[in-house]
């Protein structure tokens, strides 16, 4: 059995319920208690678990993001929010010279299993500096897990998993899916988890390879439904959900499958998810192309404004579908 | 010696404001009655759908923006965060550039790319609006650290929230000023509030939030923002000991925002009484205030009032006009003003590849 929940509704639950599976889970960040969260994905926890589980902290990135690395060292586990991950360049060098190195610089002495999440996209309008869409960046990272849950049912799994990982989990949502909706498992069937690293076929197709991930997948699937029933084009949609570690075998075997690819990925083309993984199947799977990889980024260059054109600047159905027909 | 500074009386009598002539304190209430219309007006069409993202407005603060920017000179320069309209017109941008801004529109002071957050205009010494809570901190530093390199007798005002100071930026920020000897004065906007936090749950010394420049042996001052002549008082004192003695100063100014954080935060009356907001509007509103002085003094009367509001109102309807009427960004739009070369296509910009879209 299974229910319709908002993506918000079923990371709430994800979070709810690692809350009352481990009294060392504890939420953090600006406005997440008393504010009900920003984004109110964690409405209504604080009053269910009071001030020890569930923190407001100061807009302190550095300082509270830093905490929270220290206190997982010690065996606490920090889910901490980003009001925005865009904010994370406050916390950089926590984010990325603790969490990423601890364990390796004291040879697997120390873990780190600290989740931070919070919103990584652009197309709300908020400008530049409040629309970087970083997972590519921190999937560069040794050290680092990053995922990029698309439906309600993977935002609730992906959490879970993150939260039960030992290592530091970077988890990226949208606040534009927040209010979308979705099949998720019942609670009464049992814990739904999904596993970090593992791709999932969110449309079976044979003629075309999109691989996708966050709210990409969702444009994608609505551009294979217009390539079907416009030309004919029978597109299967690959949602990688995990960043890092990443499931090469299902990227490689959908090529082998399809044998033509359309990467379509949210962040900017230079570096990034989507040139690492065209890299990989250019190494792994050459022989199986039909045509050279194509791609659908946002326009390179930072995030504008202006609501008239900004959707055009991301990736959408319809440059998804005009790139699918000039590789014909 | 490092203390708030004594307590003197009556604001009105200062020096830097004895010198106000009438016409510059019908200037001055002129300027925030049109902040305040011109907010309103973008909160109209806001909730219109006409912007996108944010809407963060600053009435009830207007005081600051306008005490402090009318002293300022040809070298003093100004830089604040996202809740930047109020300090955009005081340096005087006009209502079109900003309403067109919001709108995304090409007129748009930044053409459409930086929207209510991002307001900028170098040519009146205005350095932006700055999304990122503290991260104009260092650069306000680094406009007074350039002033003083190239020799020049100016101060760089920057403006935070009382949210913003607990940021390292900041605190950083403060140690440089003190230890280089930069003409920065840090303006804490304390309007109680960081988004739904008051300033008691985020700060763990309460005295006060200026007082933190102690420790940087930096020299401090709390100001009552509901008295425009006050705010005039205190940052003059403060601005002259920047361009004269190379000296920051911290100041903090009590004031209130009344409507949310922006204008997405609904629950802006969960976390305060609406007794609070009421008290504020009806008894320390700033506008209010320095009207009611300005009629005591003799130099409005009621019709004037009548006419700078209205006339404010019509302006700001015009802006909206204006911004509607205006062309949108096109899509080539989004890859201008991100290289320099590039705009300008210089022979730099033949060597190597700047974009990468395909
Ligand atoms: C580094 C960073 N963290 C969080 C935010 C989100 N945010 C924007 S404004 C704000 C509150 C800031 O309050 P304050 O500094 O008091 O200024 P005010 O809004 O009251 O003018 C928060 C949390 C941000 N923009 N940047």
């Amino acid at each position: 059995m299974s229910r319709i929940l908002t993506y918000r509704e079923a990371l709430r639950e994800g979070l709810d319920e690692e809350l009352a599976r481990d009294p060392n889970v504890v939420l953090m960040g600006e406005e997440v208690a008393q504010y009900n969260g920003a984004y109110k994905v964690t409405e209504g926890l604080w009053n269910k678990w009071g001030d020890k589980r569930i923190v407001d902290t100061p807009i302190s990135e550095a300082g509270f993001i830093g905490m929270g690395i220290g206190a997982s060292m010690l065996g606490v586990r920090p889910v901490m929010e980003l009001m925005f991950w865009s904010f994370h360049s406050v916390a950089f060098d926590q984010l990325v010279s603790n969490a990423a190195c601890v364990r390796y610089m004291s040879g697997g002495l120390c873990n780190c299993p600290i989740v931070v999440r919070g919103p990584a996209n652009g197309g709300t309008g908020v400008g530049a500096t409040h629309s970087h869409i970083p997972e590519g960046m921190f999937a560069a990272f040794p050290g680092l897990k990053v995922c990029v849950p698309a439906t309600p049912a993977d935002a609730k799994g992906l959490i879970k998993a993150a939260i039960r990982d030992n290592d530091p989990v970077y988890f990226m949502e949208n606040t534009l899916l927040y209010g979308t909706t979705g099949e998720v498992p019942d609670v009464a069937d049992g814990d739904h988890v999904v596993p970090l690293g593992v791709a999932d076929v969110k449309r079976e197709g044979s003629d075309i390879s999109l691989i996708a991930h966050g709210r990409s997948v969702i444009h994608s699937l609505a551009a294979a439904e217009i390539l079907q029933s416009e030309h004919g084009i029978n597109a299967e949609v690959l949602d990688l959900r995990s960043i890092r570690p990443l499931d090469v075998d299902a990227i490689l075997k959908t090529v082998r499958k399809t044998n033509r690819v359309v990467l379509v990925d949210e962040s900017k083309p230079f570096g990034g998810v989507s040139a690492m993984v065209a890299m990989l199947i250019q190494e792994q799977a050459f022989d199986y192309l039909d045509a050279p990889i194509k791609r659908v980024c946002s326009i390179d260059a930072p995030a504008i404004y202006s609501p008239h054109i900004e959707h055009e600047q991301l990736p959408n159905p319809r440059r998804i579908v005009e790139k699918v027909l000039g590789m014909r | 010696m490092i203390s708030a500074s004594p307590t003197p009386l009556d604001f009105a009598s200062s020096p830097i404001n004895q010198s106000l002539t009438p016409q510059r304190k019908i200037e001055l209430y002129t300027q925030m009655v049109r902040i305040r219309r011109f907010e309103q007006a973008a909160l109209k069409f806001y909730n219109a759908g006409k912007m996108a993202g944010f809407l963060h407005l600053y009435i009830g603060q207007e005081s600051v923006a306008v005490g402090t920017i009318s002293l300022g000179g040809a070298d003093d320069h100004f830089i604040t965060a996202y809740r930047d309209h109020g300090h955009a017109l005081a340096v005087g941008m006009g209502m079109n550039e900003c309403m067109a801004e919001m709108f995304g529109k090409q007129t748009g002071c930044s053409k459409g790319k930086g929207g209510s957050m991002h307001f900028f205009a170098p040519d009146k010494n205005f350095w932006g609006g700055h999304g990122i809570v503290a991260g104009q901190t260092p650069l306000g530093l680094g406009l007074a650290y350039g002033l003083k390199y190239l020799g020049r007798e100016g101060c760089c005002l920057c403006y935070l929230g009382d949210g913003a100071v607990n940021q390292g930026a900041f605190h950083e920020s403060l140690n440089i000023a003190a230890l280089f000897g930069i003409p920065v004065v840090y303006v804490i906007e304390n309007n109680g509030y960081s988004m739904g936090t008051s300033q008691k749950r985020s700060s763990a010394y309460n005295g006060c939030l200026a007082q933190r420049a102690e420790a940087y042996g930096i020299e401090w001052d709390v100001v009552n923002g509901s008295d425009v002549y006050e705010v005039r008082a205190k940052a003059h004192i403060a601005m002259e000991r920047a361009r004269k003695e190379h000296k920051p100063t911290v100041l903090e100014i009590d004031t209130y925002r009344y409507y949310g954080h922006s204008v997405a935060d609904a629950n802006h009356k969960k976390y305060r009484t609406p007794e609070e907001i009421e008290n504020y509007k009806n008894n320390h509103d700033p506008i209010m205030v320095f009207e009611r002085k300005l009629l005591e003094e003799g130099v409005l009367n009621d019709d004037l009032v009548k006419s700078i509001n209205d006339a404010a109102k019509t302006e700001a309807a015009a802006s909206a006009k204006f911004a509607e009427e205006s062309p949108a960004p096109t899509i080539a739009d989004i890859s201008t003003d991100v290289y320099w070369e590039s705009d300008n296509n210089t022979p730099a910009s033949q060597i190597g590849q700047h974009f990468f879209n395909d």
